[in-house]
């Protein structure tokens, strides 16, 4: 029952973060299947032309309108108002890889979180709303400042860290980021820390060099903390389109991306092209970004993001 | 009946020819293919919708060549390849005219503010437009009009610092008077303008919106740039049209092009607000900063350089053979009056006539002095464009009657037609006596045109500052004008580098 009440208060939340974003789209394929019975050809165009608004991308698109119309020829799907379920459970199987939450695990300490990410998608932000979550969940956090390039990026960890209450491990602006790492585990495991979580500067996935230096990152935790990091958290901002695609190969290439973080939901921004990277690369989406504030971030829940997708 | 007998016969001879109608069933694959190319740049579906819908309307009916030959070279194009170069062109002059100006107003201190969502690049570009300024002998004030974003102000002041330029913030004032207080400060300090780097907001978010036009209220900036990133989807237009609702600004700044992120927001905005792109973000340093052309973004948006590229070449053929069948034709005396009227259109283009006249050695001793002004022009056009095809290819047949009928439909006087005929019987003379050599090394350009290479100089005989007659006034070559081919080759080296990119992918 408790867990009921929380679980719809979770819900509410979520819905209240993305009612912003959504009702545009709820809205379109409201007026889509309102007053029409049959399913044409237009109406299936139509509806095409909303998950294209929801940057969902032409190949997931061409998938999900393969299967409706699949359905609708064998009759399986005829009126126009089952439309948006039959979608919707499309969407959601789609999605069926993207829900598993984030667990730091007690037995590996300090839990090691690699945050990376192309620039300004809200890296620094997500890692101060984990800290957060983290240590109102019981865990002690520290955050090593590996964005050594970005003007005052240092100065907006610290900031963070002090909101969120816990130390940051730096070096001067310019320094080596593996240099920072290291230290940075060094104290986390003197310190018998629960969560480590380290910063980096944001990169463009096609930058061949620094794509090079969070692999030696990459390796110097491993090579320091067997099975480190236990989770490389790639962040993706909602607003992106398709580029977030290439974007979430090549990190993953690059860096065996274990999960993604999908900020910037409270926008107008759909955030639609994380159905194509959960199902194309089956990469889990461990939090979802709803505002600035520092618990502005929630679990992402499938069910609860496709409902809030496609309800008023 | 008839009527379909010879259109089947025209477009045998036409295909015999390597020409080829587009239509629906030949551009079929083209039209999904650029379609899905655009959408996976991200351009706004309705911006997609009625560019295919307008780009196929204009492109449908057009005959096209399919393949040139000429000195050695052999160019093959399908008429995809040619909708495609449609498309490209059409994508060129969606995004233009160009307009990279920073306005300034009569006070002493100008303003640049810059808006847009969280993340989009405003605090490095309000560091790379300082630097632009300061290289153009401008004063410019860095200010700090984001007092929300943990450390924000000491971003922009580490910038600042790099830059050796001055940073101005005021802790606890809010944004509208402390840019009011910038303005100030820069008046005070000796600086001519004020670049606002304001907080990333949604423009869903009322009352930062409303913060925004509070500035606007109290600074009435002179320039208002929406800084957006180039990876962003289709929630561009959203953004952009309500920032423009509520700003209206005065263009846009699109950042983080130095990735593969196509770009397709640049097309989507500058259709729906009509406000133009002005700048370009190509890397986080501050000297990654360019200025707005739209050769290069038309390609990437679009996809398909390579076979811009290869289009680009085939017209450059195209346009070297025909430069040279031209020449040859009029160099054997067969100068009709349709080059005539080519050559002075190419000339229009160029500029004022009588400007020009006075500037060609070469031009003014074979018009003999004929003081011909810009109205003169307009008047020739007149006249043969009132004339017959026949009478065009061989003017020998006019007579009385055909005079009069002329000097009607033009609405000029018979002896303006007259006084036409004989300019243009002494032209060609000139033209023949050129021909059998002599006068050749003295028109201007010639040796530009393949396969006449004739050793001369041609900046000798131009007046300084006239590359433009390079190609079009030789003597009715083509009417092209040089602008135009120096557009034309700033887009095949685009392409070209497009295609170098594509491949080192
Ligand atoms: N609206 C909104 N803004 C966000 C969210 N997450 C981050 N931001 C903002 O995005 C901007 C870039 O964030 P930051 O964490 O510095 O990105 P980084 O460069 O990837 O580290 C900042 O202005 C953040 O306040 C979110 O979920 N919603
Ligand atoms: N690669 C690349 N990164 C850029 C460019 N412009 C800005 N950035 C980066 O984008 C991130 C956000 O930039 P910032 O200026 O802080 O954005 P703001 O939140 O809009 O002020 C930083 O990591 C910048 O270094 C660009 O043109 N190319
Ligand atoms: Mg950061
Ligand atoms: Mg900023």
């Amino acid at each position: 029952m408790e867990q009921k009440k929380e679980r719809r208060g979770f819900f509410q939340r979520l819905k209240e973060g993305l009612s912003k974003t959504h009702t545009a789209i709820v809205r379109r394929i409201e007026e889509i299947t309102a007053g029409k019975r049959e399913i044409s050809e237009d109406l299936l165009d139509q509806l095409e032309e909303a998950l294209i608004g929801a940057d969902i991308g032409i190949a997931t698109i061409k998938t999900l309108m393969d299967s409706i119309r699949w359905k609708v020829q064998r009759k399986e799907l005829e009126e126009a108002e089952k439309l948006k379920d039959a979608l919707k459970t499309e969407i959601l199987s789609m999605l069926a890889h993207g829900e598993k939450a984030l667990l730091v695990d007690p037995a590996r300490r300090p839990f090691v979180i690699l945050t990376v990410g192309v620039n300004g998608t809200g890296k620094t932000t997500t890692i101060a709303k984990m800290a957060h979550l983290f240590k109102t969940q019981g865990h002690t956090v520290l955050l090593a400042a590996a964005d050594t390039f970005r003007a005052a990026a240092i100065e907006q960890l610290e900031i963070w860290g002090h909101r969120a209450g816990c130390e940051v491990i730096k070096h001067a602006s310019g320094a080596d980021p593996s240099a920072v790492v290291f230290d940075a585990l060094k104290a986390a495991q003197a310190r018998g820390t629960d969560v480590l979580i380290i910063d980096t500067a944001g990169r463009l996935h096609t930058k061949i060099t620094l794509m090079e230096e969070i692999k030696k990152v990459h390796r110097v935790i491993s090579k320091e903390i067997a099975g480190a990091p236990h989770e490389t958290l790639l962040v993706l901002d909602a607003t992106t389109g398709q580029n977030a695609i290439a974007q979430a190969k090549i990190f993953k290439e690059a860096l065996n991306i274990s999960g993604i973080a999908l900020t910037k939901l409270d926008g107008t921004a759909k955030g639609g092209v994380i159905v194509a990277i959960c199902e194309e690369l089956r990469l889990p989406v461990r939090f979802i970004g709803v505002g600035e504030k520092i618990d502005d971030v929630r679990e992402f829940n499938a069910r609860d993001f496709v409902d809030a997708l496609f309800e008023d | 009946m008839f009527e379909i007998l010879s259109k089947g016969f025209n477009q045998a001879r036409d295909r015999l020819q390597g020409r080829i109608e587009l239509t629906e069933a030949n551009l079929e694959d083209a039209l999904r293919d650029i379609r899905v190319s655009l959408l996976e740049a991200d351009v706004n579906y309705n911006v997609v919708k009625n560019f295919i819908v307008h780009v196929k309307e204009k492109a449908l009916g057009e005959v096209i060549e399919t393949k040139v030959s000429y000195k050695g070279q052999k160019l093959k194009a399908t008429p995809e390849d040619h909708f495609i170069n449609i498309c490209y062109e059409e994508l060129v002059s969606l995004m233009g005219p160009v307009d990279t100006s920073i306005k300034r107003g009569p006070q002493p201190v100008s303003s640049i503010m810059l808006v847009g969502l969280q993340g989009s690049g405003k605090t490095t570009t309000a560091g790379k437009l300082a630097r632009f300024l300061e290289a153009q002998e401008k004063k410019p004030l860095l200010v700090a009009a984001d007092p929300y974003r943990p450390a924000a102000v000491e971003q922009l002041r580490v910038i600042g610092s790099s830059l050796n330029l001055p940073v101005f913030f005021k802790d606890g004032t809010p944004p509208p008077e402390l840019c009011r207080q910038a303005i100030a400060y820069a008046r005070e300090s000796g600086c001519d303008t004020a670049i606002f780097d304001t907080a990333g907001r949604l423009a869903i978010d009322d009352s930062l919106m409303m913060e925004l036009e509070d500035i606007v209220k109290s600074t009435r900036p002179e320039n208002i740039f929406l800084v957006c990133d180039a990876m962003i989807g289709q929630d561009s237009v959203k953004t952009a049209q309500e920032f423009n609702r509520r700003l209206d600004l005065s263009g846009f700044i699109l950042t983080k092009l130095d990735g593969d992120a196509r770009g397709g927001a640049a097309l989507s905005i500058k259709e729906l607000t009509g406000k133009p792109v002005k700048f370009l973000g190509m890397g986080e340093s501050l000297d990654k900063l360019e200025e707005f052309r739209p050769e290069g973004l038309a390609s990437r948006i679009l996809g398909f350089g390579d076979v811009v590229g290869l289009m680009q070449d085939f017209e450059r053929v195209v346009d070297e053979k025909k430069a040279e069948e031209d020449a040859m034709r009029m160099l054997k005396g067969a100068f009709t009056l349709n080059d005539f009227l080519e050559q002075l259109q190419s000339i229009k283009k160029m500029g004022s006539l009588s400007d020009l006249m006075e500037k060609i050695p070469g031009f003014s001793q074979l018009t003999k002095g004929a003081s011909v002004d810009d109205r003169e022009l307009v008047k020739v056009e007149s006249i043969i464009n009132s004339m017959t095809t026949k009478e065009r290819q061989q003017p020998t047949i006019l007579n009385e009657s055909r005079v009069t009928r002329i000097s009607k439909g033009s609405g000029r006087t018979r002896r303006d037609v007259h006084d036409l005929m004989k300019r243009f019987n002494m032209m060609r003379d000139v033209m023949k006596k050129i021909g059998g050599g002599g006068l050749l090394s003295r028109i201007p350009g010639l040796n530009k045109i393949p396969g006449i290479g004739a050793a001369f100089n041609p900046s000798e005989l131009m007046g300084a500052g006239l590359p433009a007659l390079n190609q079009g006034a030789a003597g009715g070559t083509r009417s092209v004008s040089s602008s135009d081919r120096k557009k034309q080759k700033a887009k095949r080296k685009q392409a070209k580098k497009d295609r170098k990119k594509s491949k080192r992918r």
